[in-house]
């Protein structure tokens, strides 16, 4: 007994570091009141999801789908420790390839580099595995250790030098990528509970991060002393931040929540003609607009299309909803529109989603259904 | 573990619930039963406490009326309440709960387990963790913790 009792508190943290009465379970869905404004939809507005094929093979969750950048190789991973690869060949995707041995655990997330020659993924393993082709199929070449429990997210910078993690154990982590090695630069420890989700911004060596602590943060490199900090924290969310996507300009940022609310957060630099304090010159992130009352459940996933704009999100009630913003919504204050709702999408929980980054509309989703499905949005 | 290492060790008592009467319409196949609270309370009633050797049922941790069924939108949602308020095993308790359910359930149903209002210090802590699934996913993967969870699960 002595033995359970102390893994269950190394598993779950010892109460006493948990803050109380920052979030209320009990009432969750009376933060989600918010004022949004029906009106008829125009022209454009309203559109489908049809499904185009379903991805058969894994066994149990599947936690993460992620597109090559150049949209002609899907990855996916799970609960069953394995990557699988699914390329199309003539109108059919099939799985060409099923990565085994790189982890022990439950594979968490995959991400391509942006050159797409390597895959990263993340696992309850506590390591991050690197993949690349250079013997003419996938190999795990490295396996990086650090983090003391589950790695939960992994991802690529735009340039590809620079990769980052998260875990359970609250931190953060940076790893620069010289010549097939990888060496920590950074270890942040600005979270106070499990970090969820890392992504990069599309274009500057910026990454943003969410959390079990409810918030978003952004960190970058001060050139001054070559050390990373953070330079915002989104502060508005009333659960966990599932996860969160930059736009195609890196300007703006949704991030979606166990309290089943979508925030679009604007990024304001210093000397803005909006009059924005900007204390210490870093740009300040406002949240500009939130989407409640769609979801019903936990939202585990967001994307946002840099092609087509449109916002695909992910959700425990097992639907797919897509948004865009309206054409008449104004920059400061903008309104986003519901355009489609596929219920039943899978037949459990929707625990991510991804557009595809060269066919507008193609998108991809993973369930703990076991299932992978391709979708084609159109407009009605 | 002796009588000094336990956090309550005189713990109030309470009598089992009869069986549940099966009724002729229930053993027809021709009839489709939905679940019922009584259904769920009886998958969770013989679950034995991390601490004593009583199950939660004899220590009123789980009740029938704290049992809730939604089978239109495929809910459960089962509350429980924890024998005193400082409880360290009330995580542990939670996740057996939610463990022998989703052991037992169909897939569809999405399954809620909370603490009863008010009857733990750190409820609102404990009902997030509970409801994190990839915090349970991982958990469940702790070998320690499994047969921690089984040994309660288990019915002699």
């Amino acid at each position: 007994m002595h033995v359970c009792v102390s893994t269950f508190a190394c598993l779950y943290y010892s109460l006493s570091n948990v803050s109380l009465g920052v979030y209320q379970p009990c009432l969750p869905r009376l933060h989600c009141v918010c004022v949004f404004v029906t009106r008829l939809k125009k022209k454009g507005e309203m559109g489908k999801l049809d499904l185009i094929q379903t991805l058969s093979g894994h066994e149990g969750r599947v936690w993460n789908v992620c597109w090559h950048p150049q949209g002609n190789t899907l990855a996916s991973c799970g609960e069953d420790k394995t990557i699988r690869l699914w390329f199309k060949e003539g109108s059919k995707w099939v799985n060409k390839d099923i990565l085994t041995e790189g982890h022990q655990r439950t594979i968490r997330e995959v991400a391509w580099s942006s050159c797409g020659n390597y895959l990263a993924s993340a696992s309850f393993d506590a390591t991050t595995g690197i993949w690349d082709k250079k013997g003419g199929q996938f190999d795990c070449i490295s396996s990086l250790e650090g983090h003391e429990n589950e790695v939960k997210s992994v991802a690529w910078s735009k340039s590809g030098q620079l990769l980052s993690t998260c875990s359970r154990d609250k931190s953060v982590w940076i790893w620069e990528v010289i010549e097939d090695e990888y060496e920590c630069a950074a270890v942040l420890n600005a979270h106070t509970q499990d970090v969820k989700k890392v992504v990069w911004h599309p274009h500057l060596d910026i990454l943003a991060s969410a959390s079990y602590d409810n918030t978003a943060k952004l960190f970058k490199e001060d050139v001054a002393d070559n050390d990373w900090i953070c330079i915002a924290t989104l502060s508005s969310h009333t659960s966990t931040v599932w996860s969160l996507a930059f736009d195609h300009s890196g300007t703006r940022l949704a991030t979606c929540s166990d309290d089943c609310t979508v925030k679009i957060w604007q990024e304001y630099l210093s000397n803005n003609s909006e009059g924005i304090v900007t204390p210490d010159n870093n740009p300040v992130w406002k949240c500009v607009c939130t989407l409640s009352g769609y979801h019903t459940r936990a939202i585990y996933d967001i994307s946002w299309c840099h092609k087509t704009h449109l916002l695909a999100t992910a959700c425990g009630d097992d639907a797919i909803r897509i948004f865009k913003e309206a054409e008449d919504s104004e920059k400061h204050t903008p309104t986003f529109i519901l355009l489609a709702t596929c219920a039943n999408a899978h037949t459990q929980d929707v625990n991510a989603v991804a557009w595809n980054p060269s066919v507008p509309g193609l998108l991809a989703s993973a369930s703990d259904d076991g299932e992978v499905k391709l979708w084609q949005y159109e407009d009605n | 573990m002796g009588f000094d290492d336990l956090e309550n060790i005189n713990p109030k008592l309470y009598r089992k619930c009869n069986d549940r009467e099966v009724t002729t319409e229930e053993e027809s196949d021709d009839i489709y039963d939905e679940f019922d609270a009584r259904e769920i309370f009886d998958l969770i009633r013989g679950i034995n406490d991390p601490e004593h050797p009583l199950t939660l049922e004899e220590l009123n941790v789980v009740k029938q009326n704290d049992v809730c069924v939604d089978n239109k939108n495929n809910e459960i949602k089962v509350l429980f309440t924890p024998t005193i308020p400082h409880c360290s095993m009330a995580t542990l308790i939670g996740l057996s709960i939610r463990v022998q359910l989703l052991r037992s359930l169909p897939p569809r149903f999405k399954i809620c387990v909370q603490i009863y209002p008010g009857t733990h210090a750190s409820e609102e802590a404990i009902n997030k963790q509970l409801a994190d699934k990839e915090r349970v996913a991982a958990a469940l993967e702790n070998n320690d913790l499994i047969a921690c969870i089984n040994d309660c699960i288990v019915v002699d």
